[in-house]
């Protein structure tokens, strides 16, 4: 940051992409400390069985800039999405004349710490369940509404409000319910399988070359700990499906389907890979 | 008749996406290209490369890309190179343009399996390679000639 107090803005970041290689190679030495209250998990020991010693939020490869806007709360943008979350939650939907606050009351109680602990396996389907999926489920069965298409702008906004529910709770998912093993083993696979016509595995850019820059972009471990996250470039709120999609889209593959078995068996495999990491959702990225 | 139209269209996409080896004096197709010891002697097209070519290409990010992967000081005028690779500056000097050829075209038969660049004239590709870019290579065999022979221009 000495760079930025000599140069003017547009400059400062231009040397922070190029060139300045003391500020780019590793991931910052700082603390996330939301609203100057809430100290987030951005780095933790990982769990066993992990290829890294340990394991590291994304927000640590950020810049200055995009750091301090997650860091507050009122520099936020996504914490609006979180507003719009809440009058969903609180909002009459569906032929049963339910919201969802009629059955679970106050989501800062009933939604406390559960989306830290998603994943989980849903004995009823036979497979893992995102809180995307288990909301859906509710608005079907419990209210009788549609369920929402996949990144309905109600549904970003919706499990962006419960997952804030866990801001700052390390996330850990339970591997031993169902078959939860061999869905985190297939996601295992998908992880380290090369596709596409660059051919390209999630670990050739997550592993393999986290803390490098890949053209302007500083390649951090790919956790989700921020999911949904408010993502600068889109100005809007980014689902882990979608991200996961343009990244597979980016090695010159097809795109699964959000929510099909192949990229929920990521979900279950990626999150493990951040076990212990605050949840920061809405976390601020480029 | 329709068979018929179908099978010359899907014909005439992999001509043209192959590079074919069909005609005469075309290129050498991806999967004809021969490596000995890490090298590709001849040219694919039996042309020399076209260096001003190669650099444009080279920096387009829907051909070459390279700078995603690689600095490469000649391109200052480039914002954000990547660190995924080694910085190209003097790659000439360590590298004939032999070598350099059988880099570009698959660089695993040069790195190994489990370098992360991309192979840019070969069908050894991923899994689920997008319908758009099935059978066909990232670059021409005469955008490779005209890549190796701008990596030829990179001496310190
Ligand atoms: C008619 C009552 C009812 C309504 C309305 C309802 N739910 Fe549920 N919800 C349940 C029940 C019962 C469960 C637990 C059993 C299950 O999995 O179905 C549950 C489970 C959940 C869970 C998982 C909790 C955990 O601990 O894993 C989430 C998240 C959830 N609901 C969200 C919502 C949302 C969001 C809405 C509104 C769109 C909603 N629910 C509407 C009854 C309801
Ligand atoms: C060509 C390199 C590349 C590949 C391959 C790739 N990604 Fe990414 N990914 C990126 C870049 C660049 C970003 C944005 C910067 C960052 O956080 O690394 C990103 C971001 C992410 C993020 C968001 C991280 C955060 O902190 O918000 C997740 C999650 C992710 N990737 C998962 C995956 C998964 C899963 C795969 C494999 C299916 C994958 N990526 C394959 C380049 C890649
Ligand atoms: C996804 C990243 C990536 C892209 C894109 C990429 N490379 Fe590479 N390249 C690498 C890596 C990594 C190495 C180091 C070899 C290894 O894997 O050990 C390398 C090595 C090289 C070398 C040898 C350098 C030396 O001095 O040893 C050359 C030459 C080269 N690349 C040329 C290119 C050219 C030309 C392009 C564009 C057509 C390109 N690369 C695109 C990742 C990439």
């Amino acid at each position: 940051m000495k760079l930025k107090s000599i140069l003017p803005v547009a400059l400062g970041a231009l040397a922070i992409g190029f060139g300045a290689s003391d500020l780019r190679a590793e991931p910052v030495d700082d603390k996330l400390i939301i609203d100057g209250e809430k100290e987030m998990i951005t780095r933790t020991k990982a769990p066993e069985g992990h290829p890294f010693d340990e394991v590291l939020s994304g927000w640590l490869f950020r810049t200055p800039e995009t750091r301090a806007m997650e860091a507050d709360s009122f520099q936020n943008p996504a914490m609006l999405y979180v507003e719009r979350g809440a009058e969903i939650w609180n909002t009459v939907d569906g032929a049963a004349g339910k919201s969802c606050a009629s059955c679970h009351g106050d989501a800062a109680e009933s939604m406390k710490n559960v989306g830290a602990h998603y994943p989980k396996w849903n004995a009823a389907a036979g497979k893992p369940y995102n809180i995307e999926l288990q909301v859906n489920d509710c608005r079907a069965k419990n209210m009788q509404a549609e369920p929402y298409k996949f990144d309905h702008a109600d549904q970003k906004a919706l499990v962006t409000f419960i997952k804030h529910q866990s801001l700052g709770t390390p996330m850990g998912i339970d591997l031993s319910q169902g078959e939860m093993k061999s869905w985190w083993e297939k996601g295992k696979d998908l992880y380290y399988t090369r596709t596409g016509q660059l051919n390209l595995a999630c670990a050739s850019c997550h592993e393999a070359n986290a803390g490098k820059y890949i053209r302007a972009d500083h390649l951090s471990q790919g956790n989700v700990n921020g999911f949904p996250t408010y993502r600068l470039k889109q100005a809007n709120m980014v689902s882990l499906h979608n991200r996961f999609r343009g990244c597979i889209r980016d090695t010159r593959a097809e795109q699964p389907k959000a929510f099909s078995d192949e990229l929920m068996a990521l979900e279950v495999y990626v999150t493990w890979r951040g076990t212990g990491l605050s949840i920061e959702t809405p976390a601020v990225r480029q | 008749m329709r068979d018929t139209c179908k099978n010359g269209l899907i014909g005439a996409a992999l001509l043209m996406a192959v590079g074919t080896s069909a005609w005469a004096a075309g290129p050498v197709g991806p999967n004809d290209v021969k490596f000995e010891d890490a090298t590709v002697k001849a040219s694919l097209t039996g042309q020399p490369g076209d260096a001003a070519a190669g650099r444009k290409a080279f920096a387009d990010k829907k051909l070459g890309n390279c700078l995603a992967c690689h600095k490469n000081s000649e391109m200052s005028e480039q914002l954000f190179h990547g660190e995924v690779g080694t910085p190209l500056d003097g790659v000439a000097d360590r590298w004939k343009p032999e070598e350099l050829r059988a880099i570009v075209v698959n660089s695993k038969q040069v790195f190994g399996p489990d370098t992360v660049m991309p192979g840019f004239y070969t069908l050894e590709v991923g899994t689920h390679v997008a319908k758009n870019f099935q059978g066909q290579t990232i670059l021409t065999a005469q955008q490779v000639e005209d890549i190796v022979a701008y990596l030829g221009t990179l001496k310190e």
